[in-house]
Order: C-alpha cells, then sequence, then structure tokens
C-alpha cells in the first residue's frame, strides 16, 4: 500500500479577502481573525491522493503547518478522506517564510517510516511562491516534479506525469519517493460529504512542535527564514469608464493605442 | 450557561451542505424556474449528498444525526433554491413517520432505500376541503380480504409525482372518528398522481394531485395502528414539517439579505454606493436582525427536538416568524434593487414569488397564532 504525504496550508478565506490586513511590522499576513480554509491548490493534491487511495489502496498522511486554529482545516482533510492528520504548530514555527517551512514539514515528514509519494499544491493563495514543494524535495532528497497537470502512469515503482511548462507540457518519468507539486487542472476537488465528516470522528489529530521535532528554535520560523520582506502594500482596485470619441477607425486606433499602453496587447 | 454556537462537526456540515448547494444545484435553478419543472437533477443531488439520510438511524441506513443538522442543511439548500429545499423537507416529513411509527419490519422494508435515494417519500394529508383541519379528511379506508382498500383524492401535495413512498392519511368508512395512515407505494393498484399544480412560487418544486380510486394497500403497510392515524401525521407535522419550513425560510432570508447587500455596495446613485444611504442601512438591518431572530428560534426548537422533547410549539413560534421575516425580507430586497427588482434576471424577483409559498405550507401564519395562543392559554 502506497504511503503518501499531502501538504496543506490553511489560508485565508479569500470569500473574506477584502478583510485581510498586513502587519506593518512582520509585513506578513495578519489572519488570526479571519476564517481559515483549504488552500485551493492544496485541495488539488488531496484529491490526487484520495483518488490514488480509491485506485489501489494508499495510507495518507496530512501535514499542515500553522496555529491551532488550522485544526479545523485538518478536520476538513480528514472528513474528506485523508487517514491521519498532524498539525506542526508551536509559537517557535511562527513567521516562517517558505524555506523554514519547507524544512519543517520535512523534519516531520522524516519521522514517518516510509513515505512514497509527497503531493503538495503548486502554490499556495497568500504566499504564492511556489518554493514549499521544491525545497521539501531538497529537504528528503527526492526528486521532484512540479506544475503537474496529469498523472498519466502511476502503476508500478516508476511514475509518468505531465508536467506544464509555459505554451505545453513536458513527460516527466520519475522514480519514486518522489515529491509532486500539482496544478487546478490535474482534478476535480470532491466537496465534503455528511458520511465522510462521520467517519472522520475516529480519526485524530496529532499536534507536533519544536520538541517533536528535535530542532533547534534558530533553523525554524522567523529565525530560520532567510526571506526579508521590505514591503508590502494593497493593491487598489478602481473601475472608471471613458467614453472613446471619434470615427469607427479612429476609435479603434485609441483602444489599440490604450490597450498596448496597459500592456494588454 | 446557553451556547449558541454551533460544533466543529455541525460547522462542517453546514459546509458541506453550502458547497453541494452551490456546486450541485445552484446550476439547475434557472430551467426550474423556466419550466416550472426540472426536479429531477436536484432530486438526485440532495440524495447523492445524503440528505435524505440525515435523521434516519444508523442501523437502518442513515446517518443518525439530529434535526439541528437537518436545520442547517436546509437553510443552506434554501438559500440556492427555495423549491428543492421543499421537496427535501417534504421528503423528510413523509420519512418521520416510518422512523417513529413503523414496525421494524416495515423499517427494514423502506427506511434503507430511502435512505440512500433510491425511493424518495412524501406525506399525502391535504385534501379539496383544506389541509389545516385534517378531520376533513374524506379519503377513505375500508378493509377487505387481508388488504385495505383506499378511495379519495389528496391535493397541493408536494412531491406528488416523485415520491413513491407515500404516507397517506384516511379515515374509517365505517367510523368518520377513526383514522389511519397507510404506507402506499407509487405501484400499488389504484395509486395514481394526476394534476400537477403551477404556484406563483417554488417553481420547479413538484405539487400536485393524487387519485387514490379502490386503492388496494396490503394490511402490513397500515403504519402506527388503526385509528392512530391522526397522531401518527400530526406528530411528524408539528415539528418535522414545520421545522422544514423553517429552514427554507431562514435560506430565503439570508439569500435576500446577501443579494441585497450586494446590490447596495455595486449600485452607484449620487455618486457613491447605495449602501452608504441610511434608507439602504435600515432595510439591511431590518433583514439581518429578522435572519438572526428567526435562527435562535428555529434552531432552538430544533434543540428541544433533538433532546426528544416535544417542540411543536417552539416550531410554531418559529414557523411563523421565519416565514413573515422571509416576506418581509424579500419585499425589502425588491425595493432595495429598485427597477431592476421587477427584472426577472434577478433572484429576488423569485425570492419574492418564493416566499409567498412558504406561509400556507404546513400551517398558515394564522393556524401558528392558533396553536402558540393555545400553547399560552393552557
Amino acid at each position: 500500500m502506497l504511503s503518501i504525504v499531502v501538504c496543506v496550508k490553511a489560508v485565508p478565506d479569500p470569500k473574506e479577502a477584502d478583510k485581510i490586513r498586513i502587519d506593518p511590522v512582520t509585513k506578513s499576513l495578519t489572519r488570526l481573525d479571519l476564517p481559515l480554509v483549504i488552500n485551493s491548490l492544496d485541495q488539488n493534491a488531496l484529491e490526487a491522493a484520495l483518488q490514488f487511495k480509491e485506485r489501489f489502496g494508499a495510507h495518507i498522511t496530512v501535514f499542515s503547518m500553522g496555529p491551532p486554529s488550522a485544526g479545523n482545516v485538518m478536520k476538513e482533510c480528514l472528513a474528506l478522506g485523508a487517514d491521519v492528520g498532524i498539525l506542526l504548530s508551536d509559537p517557535a514555527f511562527a513567521g516562517a517564510d517558505a524555506l523554514a517551512t519547507a524544512f519543517t514539514l520535512a523534519q516531520a515528514i522524516e519521522k514517518l517510516d516510509e513515505v512514497d509519494v509527497v503531493l503538495c499544491g503548486r502554490a499556495s493563495s497568500d504566499g504564492a511562491t511556489e518554493w514549499v514543494g521544491p525545497e521539501l524535495a531538497i529537504f528528503l532528497e527526492m526528486p521532484v516534479v512540479s506544475m503537474v497537470s496529469e498523472f498519466v502512469e502511476t502503476e508500478g515503482p516508476c511514475w509518468q506525469v505531465k508536467s506544464d511548462i509555459e505554451n505545453g507540457y513536458r513527460l516527466m518519468q520519475v522514480e519514486l519517493p518522489a515529491v509532486f507539486t500539482v496544478t487546478q487542472d490535474v482534478n476535480t476537488p470532491r466537496t465534503l460529504s455528511f458520511s465522510g465528516i462521520i467517519k472522520a470522528r475516529k480519526k485524530e489529530i496529532t499536534t507536533w512542535g519544536l520538541v517533536d521535532l528535535g530542532e533547534s528554535a534558530q533553523s525554524v520560523g522567523l529565525k530560520g527564514s532567510p526571506t526579508i520582506v521590505s514591503d508590502l502594500t494593497y493593491i487598489e482596485s478602481k473601475r472608471a469608464c471613458q467614453i472613446i470619441e471619434g470615427t469607427l477607425e479612429e476609435k479603434a486606433d485609441i483602444l489599440v493605442a490604450k490597450l498596448v499602453e496597459a500592456g494588454f496587447i | 450557561m446557553i451556547d449558541f454556537t454551533f460544533t466543529e462537526e455541525q460547522e462542517l456540515f453546514q459546509k458541506a451542505a453550502r458547497e453541494h448547494a452551490e456546486t450541485q444545484i445552484a446550476p439547475h435553478v434557472s430551467v426550474m424556474e423556466e419550466t416550472g419543472r426540472n426536479w429531477e437533477p436536484v432530486i438526485k443531488a440532495i440524495c447523492e449528498a445524503e440528505m435524505m439520510a440525515i435523521t434516519i438511524p444508523e442501523e437502518y441506513g442513515g446517518l443518525g444525526l439530529g434535526y439541528v443538522e437537518r436545520l442547517l442543511a436546509l437553510e443552506e439548500i434554501g438559500r440556492i433554491s427555495v423549491a428543492t429545499a421543499m421537496m427535501m423537507q417534504v421528503g423528510g416529513l413523509g420519512i418521520e413517520p416510518i422512523i417513529k411509527f413503523a414496525t421494524d419490519e416495515q423499517k427494514k422494508k423502506y427506511l434503507p432505500g430511502l435512505a440512500s435515494g433510491e425511493h424518495f417519500a412524501t406525506v399525502a394529508v391535504t385534501e379539496p376541503t383544506g389541509g389545516s383541519d385534517p378531520r376533513g379528511c374524506r379519503t377513505t379506508y375500508k378493509k377487505q380480504n387481508g388488504s385495505y382498500i383506499l378511495n379519495g383524492r389528496k391535493c397541493f401535495i408536494t412531491n406528488s409525482h416523485i415520491a413513491d413512498t407515500q404516507v397517506v392519511l384516511a379515515v374509517d368508512d365505517d367510523n368518520p372518528e377513526a383514522f389511519s395512515t397507510f404506507i402506499v407505494e407509487s405501484g400499488m393498484e389504484g395509486f395514481k398522481p394526476t394534476h400537477i399544480e403551477h404556484k406563483v412560487g417554488m417553481r420547479g418544486c413538484n405539487t400536485g394531485e393524487i387519485e387514490l380510486k379502490n386503492c388496494k394497500v396490503p394490511a402490513e403497510n397500515l403504519l402506527g395502528g388503526e385509528g392512530k392515524g391522526m397522531r401518527v401525521s400530526m406528530a411528524s407535522i408539528s415539528d418535522v414539517g414545520r421545522g422544514g419550513m423553517v429552514g427554507c425560510a431562514m435560506g430565503l432570508q439570508k439569500a435576500c439579505l446577501d443579494a441585497s447587500v450586494k446590490f447596495a455596495n455595486e449600485r452607484i446613485l449620487y455618486g457613491k454606493p447605495i449602501s452608504r444611504l441610511q434608507a439602504i442601512q435600515f432595510k439591511l438591518a431590518d433583514m439581518k436582525i429578522d435572519l438572526d431572530a428567526g435562527r435562535l428560534l428555529g434552531y432552538r426548537a430544533a434543540s428541544i427536538q433533538d433532546k426528544g422533547e416535544r417542540s411543536g410549539n417552539e416550531f410554531a413560534v418559529a414557523k411563523y416568524y421565519t416565514t413573515e421575516a422571509a416576506q418581509r425580507a424579500a419585499k425589502m430586497a425588491v425595493d432595495i434593487h429598485g427597477g431592476y427588482g421587477c427584472m426577472e434576471e434577478y433572484a429576488v424577483t423569485r425570492y419574492l414569488r418564493d416566499s409567498y409559498v412558504l406561509g400556507p405550507s404546513a400551517g398558515t401564519s394564522d393556524i401558528m397564532k392558533v396553536i402558540v395562543s393555545r400553547w399560552v392559554l393552557s
């Protein structure tokens, strides 16, 4: 049976995007007072794991690093069909950049006896660096294929996947164990079911802190993060309507010029 | 200390119902509105989402959940389609007497199929003589050669043409004081759904008439014992029926509020969104206050029901309040939309029509006041 790890991030609900605020000191998003949901692309990663489980059996462990309130997101993953949820939560983990996040996740994943497949969403909807998956692969010393839009061949120890590139895709062959980051094209995530929620009653969420990982506080969280965010600003969305005057040809020329100026063509 | 919060698990149920309503039911609403039909895909959707299994005990293939969970699901479905919530709620109303009054054999025969969605239920009480006075029932039963023969006509029956398992109230042909209920299957000899109604609202919710012409019902399909029919049907309608309407009404209230907030923030008048105008703000505040008050009443009644206590009176209060509030909310939503509120492209026109169908279902507001006043005076 495959042992699959899915890494999910609890992100502020995009429906509440207008309420997201930037902490002026840490330059990070304040999210404690916003409802947290599963990062959209991580839902695709979990869905891929669930489909593997249905097709040829698998044990799915979900990892997430976040505040205790991310427990709700873990519970949802279990209700969707994951077997075990492990929440990495410790004040020392706070403020982690992509590298420190990948390092912490890797330390936790290495505590498992055996791992065949690690699945991540391509990016998170808040940070959107796309780095955690590949960096995780480096720490785990596994090959990585990013931007996977299709699992073409998944029988045996060598998998074939489609990896999106600009204007096309690459057909990649990779030997397990491996890390894959997936795009939204890989599948359509299922929705919660009532019976799945009931089954999740018997599944436990374990919380691991710094002590459980046996790591130094210097290598995790803000202290373990080399990234420095110099500034973050709000993007103001303004709508304006302009009536273009002139003949049909003049209107077309003005419109084309404006589109070029705006960088659309 | 009173805790007004849902459990984490209930919040997940709420989310599951919301996601399902938004993805599986919403795409069918416009065709339901246009045709007054198209109920098949939404019935399939609510069955696949295990909505009909919520209160059925686990030993009979259900989820074994409570009435708070049922109300949460109905509110979320009702927010997207009151017509669908109505069919779901009356489906549950047909299931309830089987849970409460059926023999173990009857439960084993009917409940697993109703839980899985293979079968669908309804209750047939109302007749052309009226629904609020079930004692005026003229559909008769007569025992003959080990079976019961039913004759009569039922009208305004939700799920009349889609329910294959119908709990029917009838009066003894020889004793006008003896009422009994029967589980009638749509394939039984003499059973025929006839006229389909065209309602002002809840279009796409199947409502129609049933003809029982020498309908032969096996003796083992008697539900709850001979002469116990009034108790069987009323016990279900008073809490599950009214409770279901509360769910439909709360969903509609929320839909009205959501649509109004969105429109008020987007509609620019005098150079600013109309949400900045106090006249609009007060309407939104009224809608929110009504919604919160209705929820407190509705979920209070459902939690009493979950404790196994009688909740009919509390549901009468909640049913009166929420269905009246839904009408108020729909009118305010249309008012906020101004001229757009008269255009059928805007959902608020549907909300207004739907709101007027909420009142008479499971007892009019006046009947609710009769019940509440009896409660007060008792």
